[in-house]
């Protein structure tokens, strides 16, 4: 379906000739005059400006960072590969996936088969053609049996890549999956030159808009803008700087003093005070981030229903958005698909704070007087601890007794997080459902982390998500996920109660487009290429 | 034998002592910490298979001694080994980078900060002090005293967001990011550095001025100065020619002290601004349990202390002559 935004985007983009604007915009029933002072007043707000040195702070970088994909774990990291080199596809700017490597990509009927076309003529910053052997060793260099990527569990269904001519490659897969360019589009998946069947990721050429200047892990990275980019439109700025600035306040001071144009992470607590400033505007978006509190149902009690039921209940979900997030974020519904996936399910009932159901169910467990363990530290998420007492107070008043357990914060994720009965946790989410349930939903998955695993419920789940993964039809995927959702929501172990927002500053001196991606944080981690001085 | 030479010999050997033993700490406390580097690492997404993938690699398998002697073994020979982290997640070819790469760069930084700090803060913490011990009881001495206890009373980070909002953001004089690297030209570096280097001399100022009045101080009841004064000398001329010689050990010593507080302690203000010293470094060495790392930095702060120590006792023993020819 075209609207009236996809015209003004298209516009904006140099894809429309103001002739075709017309006549499109009039085809949707709009008059030509209206139409006119449409396209100037959108093509005027918007005009790219190319120029300038963008110097942006993030709230990531580890010295312990390199330039190998595998390893990519942290923000700097991701913003780093999105600006130097490029994917098979995109996530542009409204969460559409787009080629961009890849000239096009189909499926076979069963999605098992899928065949990427390349662009011809695309340069890597060494001056080499990009290739079909590229891509092969790009995608290889996750699935070896030594491979230590963290993108190697997300190609296990690739069971061969064949080259079929010098400009097309084909993926076959054991299993049909219809979310499989959106894999490509992750940033383990960059496409770097290739070596001897690998890639080669040392030297730092990618295909990117920018070119690697200098990498300092875990301090900056420097780019300049390549001459040969090969999007039109894209890669706005010089020169791009990209500094880690792991403390808030630090952070923030460089903003107000315009050392940089734009920061992520801003600290909740200080967003209003921050928005004062005169020379800034906060950017928030809703992405795929959510908190959460997993329990195991392999363990007693949780493997009671109806004592998850209660303990889903006592839960305040606005006060946990209105004190930890400081009204920054959005209510979860105990399932982990966000507003900002495609088939997020917004029919359901949203779960609210009912302290007579949770005591019904939990009379019904018979487990009146229980006391619950909940382990928590700031290194699930930070207010991690303050969440779980606000959980214990609202739980108290439904008689349910929690017992808050601090664990330190060295060592969480391998002594507390996927062992302990209960525990605060975070997910940075995916960008597909598939992907998500994938990662920690499903039966065999190994950061299952509530052990939701059998039973007529899961079973039903499980089968499920393998069914809409090889179903290409959009409506009948839909549906398939909605359930799916469903089936977390009633049955599965996962207390979900937040969706955190991204929040950035981000200088007036800088322009974007009205919509910023939401599937990582700055735009999309592709701000560097689509952001200018306006 | 001389007994400087003597005094640097036996400093020397031990301080090669203290090194073995700091590394056997360091090294055992990193032992004790949960977790290794591949669970550091990876995180939330650790697999079992994965981490001992990454504990062969490294030898984390092999037993504690055994890494440990091994570890003594290549630095002798003067090879810090390499750093865990760089590795990557595939293919054969070690890439990992030498823990001296990594180092070198940020150590020259906080070694450039630290100059920059001691260059200006020394003099002048020693100017402060005479002319405190010469106008003792003044209101330049009292004045002196209370400004300088008030910087040193504040931490650290409050003294430098204070800096901050007085010179970065009201008057523009100084960025708030001491954004440096390599090729930065001299002069813009120290501008970029100028707020950090300015944080720690207010840091440490207070501590060897106020040692160096109270050297001073105790040395103007000695019969010797009286009978100086009494000789007619002014009291200037006394305090520089015949208090400050007897008075230097004390005050040697807590310089050396406070310069290496520089190398080794300024991770806070690193952090707060932004400066890529070797504290930082060390701090995410910790975190992701990258043992050679820690290893190498704990053995530059402990040569720092070891040294600069040294350095005060010869300086003690040169300017007092009983040290310097024992009966």
């Amino acid at each position: 379906m075209v609207d009236i935004k996809d015209l003004e985007k298209a516009a904006i983009d140099g894809k429309l000739d103001r002739r075709e604007f017309m006549k499109r915009a009039t085809a949707l029933g709009l008059a030509a005059p209206f139409a006119t002072s449409l396209l100037t007043q959108a093509v005027h707000a918007a005009t790219p400006k190319k120029g300038g040195r963008f110097v942006q702070g993030t709230g990531h970088g580890s010295t312990t960072d390199t330039l190998d994909p595998g390893t990519h774990e942290n923000g700097f990291s991701q913003n780093v590969v999105y600006t130097y080199a490029n994917h098979l596809t995109e996530v542009d700017n409204t969460g559409q996936l787009v080629p961009e490597l890849a000239e096009s990509y189909e499926a076979s009927a069963d999605a098992k088969t899928w065949t990427f076309k390349l662009r011809q003529g695309v340069e890597f910053h060494n001056g080499k053609t990009m290739t079909a052997d590229d891509v092969i060793g790009s995608i290889n260099h996750h699935r070896g049996e030594d491979s230590k990527s963290a993108g190697k569990s997300l190609l296990s269904a690739v069971e061969s890549i064949t080259k079929k001519g010098k400009y097309e490659v084909e993926f076959k897969l054991s299993a049909g999956n219809a979310d499989f360019p959106f894999v490509m589009s992750d940033y383990h998946f960059a496409i770097l030159p290739e070596f001897e069947g690998n890639m080669d990721w040392q030297a730092g050429f990618g295909t990117g808009g920018y070119v690697i200047d200098r990498y300092e892990p875990g301090v900056r990275a420097t780019f300049k803008r390549n001459p040969n980019y090969f999007k039109s439109g894209r890669a706005h700025f010089d020169e791009v700087e990209t500094i880690a600035l792991l403390d808030t306040t630090a952070r923030q001071n460089a903003m107000m003093n315009d050392e940089v144009h734009a920061i992520n992470r801003v600290d909740p607590k200080t967003v209003h005070l921050l928005s004062r400033v005169g020379s800034l505007k906060i950017l928030e978006t809703t992405g795929t981030l959510h908190y959460t509190f997993p329990m195991r149902v392999d363990q007693k009690p949780f493997d009671n229903y109806d004592l998850r039921m209660a303990v889903k209940y006592s839960v305040d979900r606005e006060q946990l958005v209105q004190k930890i997030l400081l009204g920054h974020g959005a209510i979860g519904n105990d399932h982990p698909i966000s507003t900002a996936n495609p088939y997020h399910n917004g029919e359901m009932a949203q779960r609210s704070y009912d302290p007579d159901k949770a005591r019904h169910h939990l009379k019904k467990a018979g487990m009146e007087g229980v006391t619950l363990d909940l382990g928590t530290s700031d290194a699930a998420f930070s207010g991690a601890v303050d969440a779980a007492l606000l959980i214990k107070d609202s739980a108290a008043k439904a008689g349910l007794d929690i017992n808050v357990v601090r664990e330190p914060k060295d060592g969480y994720w391998s002594n507390v997080w996927n062992k302990k009965a209960w525990c605060a946790c975070y997910w940075g989410g995916r960008p597909t459902e598939d992907w998500m349930f994938t990662a920690a939903y499903v039966a065999d998955s190994k950061w299952n982390d509530t052990a939701w695993t059998s039973g007529p419920k899961a079973d039903k789940f499980n089968k499920l998500v393998v069914d809409a993964r090889s179903e290409l039809d959009t409506n009948k995927r839909r549906q398939m996920y909605y359930e799916c959702q469903e089936i977390v929501n009633d049955d599965g172990g996962a207390l979900i109660p937040m969706f955190a927002n991204y929040i950035h500053a981000v200088s007036k001196k800088i322009g974007h487009d009205e919509k910023v991606a939401a599937n990582w944080e700055f735009d999309g981690n592709k701000n560097a290429e689509r952001w200018w001085f306006a | 034998m001389h007994p400087v030479i003597a005094t640097v010999l036996q400093r020397l050997a031990l301080g090669i002592l203290t090194l073995f033993v700091v590394s056997l700490i360091i090294f055992s406390s990193i032992e004790f910490l949960p977790g290794d580097f591949g669970e550091a690492i990876l995180g939330q997404a650790a697999l079992p298979e994965t981490v001992a993938a990454f504990r062969k690699e490294l030898g984390l398998d092999l037993p504690m001694y055994q890494r440990y002697l091994d570890w003594v073994g290549n630095v002798m020979t003067g090879d810090l080994g390499n750093s865990f982290s760089g590795r990557g997640s595939s293919g054969g070819a070690d890439r990992s980078r030498p823990v001296i790469d990594l180092i070198a760069p940020r150590l020259a930084n906080t070694l450039f900060l630290a100059s920059m700090a001691a260059i200006i803060s020394v003099p002048l913490a020693l100017f402060l002090g005479i002319t405190a011990a010469l106008y003792r009881g003044s209101i330049y001495d009292r004045l002196v005293n209370a400004l300088t206890l008030t910087t040193i009373s504040f931490p650290e980070f409050f003294v430098a967001y204070i800096l901050i909002l007085i010179f970065s953001s009201f008057l523009k004089f100084f960025p708030s990011l001491a954004n440096i690297d390599p090729t930065t030209d001299f002069w813009v570096r120290v501008h970029l550095t100028a707020l950090p280097a300015i944080t720690l001399m207010l840091v440490i100022i207070a501590h060897m001025m106020r040692m160096t009045r109270a050297a001073i101080i105790n040395l103007m009841a000695s019969p010797y100065i009286e009978m100086a004064d009494l000789k007619g000398v002014s009291k200037s001329q006394i305090i520089i020619h015949h208090a400050l010689p007897n008075a230097w050990a004390p005050i040697v010593n807590v310089i050396a002290f406070n310069l290496a507080y520089l190398v080794v302690g300024v991770v806070v203000v690193e952090v707060v601004f932004v400066y890529p010293g070797v504290g930082q470094l060390m701090v995410d060495a910790v975190t992701t349990r990258d043992v050679p790392v820690v290893q190498a930095c704990a053995m530059i702060f402990a040569l720092t202390y070891i040294l600069l120590n040294l350095f005060a006792d010869i300086i003690s023993i040169i300017t007092n002559p009983r040290l310097l020819h024992p009966r």
